[in-house]
């Protein structure tokens, strides 16, 4: 730990500065000048100072790509991290927009905050292989997105919401923490390099496959992968709406990326076998059951539900199968799979939810027949939300097809003789086949549903649906030409070595 | 710079959106002026084909990092098909120029559709294949879901997810070929190449041929058809018999077959005197043609006589694929040629011509109606169209027909005889929907007779103009094609010989 520069280590940690000193300057502008405005102009400003610091602090990443390993892994730069962090704070700049149109609070200054506090947790997750600081930033990452579940104080399901997610959080953070705890005492280090080192071995330690069991809970907890889902559906339904999207795609970024990370650098050679009759322990065959579980279990409940968030939730726990598909095949590929899949899923559904929290602004609640005869009232809002879900249908030429088309294909790859996963691979096709069905529910209320007969032209506001576009336009571009986000994604994985 | 039928359609499709809300007339005259456009470039296309030659039109990088290009191209197949998309998408406008409704959304979504279609018919990397296969899902599911009539929700659900499930099922042999391949390519002219394991074309072959045949109407995975067809309005219905059904006839050929010929080899052992795939598919060929045949007997709904005699001669070509001689498969290909056009015309008459001038399909309502006198037009056009499907010498059908059939002589002689017998049902069904719906009141009263509920029908209106010119030029296709059907056939023969067919020339088939 010697000759450590200081001056070094705040140069590599300057994008997460910028973003705590945003959280100051929010917080202080709210209190100090803006307390006895209007909400709307609160609103407007606040989210102006986020999404510059935001702004920065991705300026910052791009002109100056660092490289860099301090502390033993404790904070790793490199273009891979700070291309997850650049789409994390995107993904909070959308966060951001689609809160403006707004009001289901008058704490403006706290909430801009938590976000950008939410988004610094989740930057240093996904720069650490060190599993004491991952566990940091995990607690503040969850902290962060507890009390924004809890933000609406008039709506009791927003506190009811958040209670669940922070109970069955709280319960998966101290099973991840006795899994790192066994595992630390299994290796004596704290980086994930070593640990798999000290833990390697021609047979699995029982002790092992329990630190490996409960690691897993508590990233699947993150995830939401079946069984680990239960919060899911009650917090992104009581939720505000862009809350409820910041789960949904930030933190889900960060999760699978820091997920996919420890499992292949931390227990690296007690990988096992998820193939077929040829099932061999370790962490890939417990994946591979939670992938299955959660593919099939997310896609058929998603079938009977008649609010469009608890379709969104369990499409969520539907993709996080998807997702966990991408982490089995512990490759430079497959990596590659899994974060051009979650990446495009996070705009995806992001942006549903910004059509969703218009809808149910004007209508009162997110009903699937609140929906009814959209296309008529708001032609560009129904026609982004039909590009959002047609992608996560995995509709081409959207980006959620080439994502899923680049994941099945990863993992066949990563075993062409034996086609070991290619149950998992039928099962992710089958139920995707399902999932179009309740898709298309939604987009029928849209498109072929009349509308009801009070219901006049919705007008959108123009910087949610600016946001909408973009987030539109970048779902079809990154579908119809996905080298633009898999070429840098390919040479940084590479740079990184991972 | 065939390649513009596809990027025109969806220029139109994208200019439609545009257009101010509620002009219905712009929206048409985009609409045909667009397919139009598309029709001349196929055409002038096709006129300079050289035939027996793969002509690459577009080949470019796409994903690098994995081997898929933007690649495509056209042989005598592929140049026939798109003919019959021209045409299809003309004459599906000028047969919905009544569209009031939303009707620049209808267009919209059909150019979306057609150029879904061109680009199947064109592409040879399988990646892009697939892209254009599962994009034409969506419009599909609108245009009936929107603008269909009986049931429509449901048909439209029904044909999506069946055409969602084939295609997932596609998928899965296509990417397991992929990564068995080495994870490089995803070219058709490559993969065809490359010696797959017998033990895993056995099992991918049957996966991919049934998941595009889905489509293409196989008994027994055909119901999405006559539900989808009844349910769809009428230019979707011309377009799906005509254009998409072959989708997925033409996926069975150009990805399936060429990919795993072997997994038409024999198993090694029988069951039921079925020893192969080849044996099981030709026999489930056999069986949607008469039982598609025997359905559509006795059905009451007229649009659904149609709907099954699509399974039933949709099952002709795909008993011309199993035949894996070169008479049958190129039977096949000038079948789906032929069905396309004279499919389109008989949805064309009983959905524009009868349905939205009647407002009612049931055959026996329409027997009180006298249509032959009070729509003369449509009563000539739909003998001539029923004629045409019957497969009378002089019209596309015949000349497809009798070459499948000889094809299928030679391979399975016994399939065959049943086969023809289908022929003869076709005959039956196709006589007794036209004098029900046409001819029955003649005898009685010259005068238009009582409908059930004592009501006098009200004059029909005259079949307008851009239906006549929509009715002729299916019907001189229809002619052309069967009085001088080497204008196709030479370029379909030819292209069996391409380097894409080694392998199921290689398995002493064609």
């Amino acid at each position: 730990m010697s000759g450590v520069s200081y001056l070094e280590l705040l140069k590599l940690v300057v994008p997460e500065t910028i973003l705590v000193l945003t959280v100051l300057v929010v917080l202080a502008a709210d209190l100090l000048a803006l307390r006895e405005l209007e909400l709307r102009f609160r609103l407007l400003v606040g989210a102006m100072i986020s999404c510059v610091g935001c702004a920065i602090a991705i300026a910052w990443m791009l002109a100056l790509p660092e490289h860099a390993t301090l502390f033993e892994g404790m904070l790793v730069v490199n273009p891979l991290t700070q291309l997850i962090k650049v789409a994390l704070l995107v993904l909070a700049i959308f966060t951001i927009l689609i809160s403006v149109d707004t009001d289901f609070t008058p704490h403006v200054g706290e909430y801009f905050a938590l976000i950008l506090l939410a988004a610094v947790g989740m930057m240093f997750l996904v720069s650490s292989e060190d599993i004491l600081m991952v566990f940091i930033s995990l607690e503040l990452t969850s902290l962060s997105l507890y009390i924004l579940t809890a933000f609406n104080k008039r709506d009791p399901k927003s506190a009811e919401a958040a209670l669940k997610y922070f109970l069955f959080g709280g319960m998966a953070a101290a099973f991840t923490l006795f899994g790192l705890s066994l595992l630390y005492g299994l290796s004596g280090a704290t980086n994930l390099g070593q640990i798999a080192v000290a833990i390697k071995g021609p047979k699995l330690d029982p002790l092992l496959v329990l630190a490996i069991v409960m690691t897993v809970m508590g990233f699947g907890f993150k995830v939401a992968a079946v069984p680990f889902h239960l919060w899911a559906p009650d917090a992104y339904q009581g939720a505000p709406a862009p809350s409820a999207a910041l789960i949904a795609s930030g933190s889900k970024v960060a999760g699978f990326f820091i997920f996919a990370k420890v499992m292949m650098l931390g227990f690296k050679g007690a990988e096992g076998s998820g193939a077929w009759h040829a099932y061999v322990p370790g962490w890939v065959p417990v994946l591979a059951i939670m992938a299955a579980a959660s593919m099939v279990l997310g896609n058929l409940v998603a079938i009977i539900q008649s609010s469009v968030r608890r379709l969104l939730a369990y499409s969520a726990i539907a993709h996080a199968g998807y997702m966990l598909l991408g982490v089995l095949p512990y490759g430079e590929q497959s990596l590659a799979a899994l974060i051009y899949y979650v990446i495009t899923y996070a705009l995806a559904t992001l942006g549903a939810f910004g059509v969703v929290s218009i809808v149910e602004g004007r209508a009162g609640d997110d009903r699937l027949a609140n929906f009814a005869g959209l296309s008529r009232r708001a032609p560009v809002l129904s026609f982004c939300m039909l590009i959002f879900m047609l992608s996560l249908a995995g509709i081409p030429p959207l980006a959620g097809f080439f994502g899923k088309f680049y994941v099945f294909a990863s993992v066949l790859n990563a075993d062409p003789a034996n086609l070991g996963l290619l149950w998992l691979v039928v099962v992710a096709l089958a139920m995707s086949a399902v999932s179009l069905y309740y898709y298309l529910q939604v987009l029928k209320q849209i498109y072929v549903a009349e509308p009801g007969v009070d219901a006049g032209v919705l007008l959108t506001p123009v910087l949610s649906q600016v946001a909408l576009v973009l987030l539109a336009l970048a779902v079809v571009v990154l579908g119809c030409t996905p080298n633009l986000l898999l070429g840098p994604l390919v040479r940084a994985i590479h740079a990184a070595g991972l | 710079m065939l390649a513009w039928t596809i990027y025109i359609s969806f220029l139109g499709a994208g200019l439609l959106a545009l257009l101010p809300k509620g002009n219905a007339r712009a929206a048409r005259a985009v609409a045909l002026l667009t397919a139009a456009i598309g029709f001349a470039i196929a055409l002038g296309g096709t006129l300079q084909a050289k035939s027996g030659v793969l002509q690459t039109i577009a080949k470019v990088p796409w994903i690098p990092s994995l081997g898929i290009e933007y690649h495509l191209a056209a042989d005598g197949i592929s140049l026939t098909l798109v003919l019959l998309t021209g045409i299809a998408s003309i004459t599906g406008i000028l047969f919905s120029w009544n569209i009031e409704h939303r009707a620049k959304e209808f267009f919209a979504l059909y150019l979306t559709l057609i150029a879904g279609v061109y680009g199947v018919f064109l592409s040879f990397d399988l990646f892009l294949l697939l892209v254009f296969y599962e994009l034409a899902i969506i419009p599909k599911y609108f245009l009936i879901a929107i603008w269909g009539s009986t049931r429509k929700e449901y048909g439209a659900m029904k044909l999506a997810l069946y055409s969602f499930v084939g295609s997932a099922m596609v998928l899965i042999g296509v990417i397991a070929a992929y990564a068995i391949a080495g994870g490089k390519t995803m070219s058709l002219l490559e993969l065809a190449r490359f010696p797959f394991p017998r033990d895993f074309q056995m099992w991918a072959f049957p996966l991919v041929f049934v998941g595009f045949a889905i489509l293409a109407g196989l008994w027994p995975f055909h119901t999405w058809a006559p539900t989808g067809h009844v349910a769809a309005p009428t230019s979707a219905s011309m377009l799906l018999a005509g254009v998409v059904m072959k989708l997925g006839a033409y996926g069975c050929l150009r990805v399936a077959m060429t990919l795993f010929p072997r997994g038409l080899d024999p198993w090694g052992w029988a069951l039921l005197g079925l020893g192969s795939w080849r044996d099981v598919l030709s026999v489930l060929a056999v069986i949607g043609i008469v039982y598609g045949g025997m359905v559509a007997l006795v059905q009451k709904d007229f649009k659904f006589v149609i709907g099954y005699s699509s399974v039933s001669h949709m099952g002709f070509v795909l008993l011309g694929l199993m035949t894996l001689n070169s008479i049958g498969l190129s039977g096949a290909v000038l079948q789906m040629f032929s069905h396309g056009i004279i499919a389109g015309l008989l949805f064309a008459v009983v959905g524009r011509m009868v349905y939205d001038r009647a407002h009612t399909r049931d055959l026996t309502a329409l027997q009180s109606w006298n249509l032959s006198t009070m729509i003369p037009f449509a009563a000539v056009t739909f003998t001539i169209a029923s004629v045409a499907s019957m497969g009378l010498p002089g019209f596309s059908g015949f000349v497809a027909e009798l070459q499948v059939l000889i094809g299928a002589w030679q391979a399975f002689p016994t399939l065959a005889v049943v086969a023809g017998l289908g022929i003869l049902i076709g005959v039956a069904y196709s006589m007794r929907a036209l004098q029900q719906a046409f001819f029955r009141g003649q005898g009685e009263s010259s005068a238009p007779g009582v409908l059930a509920d004592g009501h006098l029908p009200a004059a029909l209106e005259p079949i307008s103009v851009p239906e006549r010119i929509g009715a002729v030029v299916l019907i001189g296709t229809s002619l052309l094609i069967g009085l001088y059907p080497r204008l196709l056939l030479d370029l379909i023969s030819q292209s069996f010989g391409l380097p894409l067919f080694d392998g199921l020339q290689k398995g002493g088939v064609l």
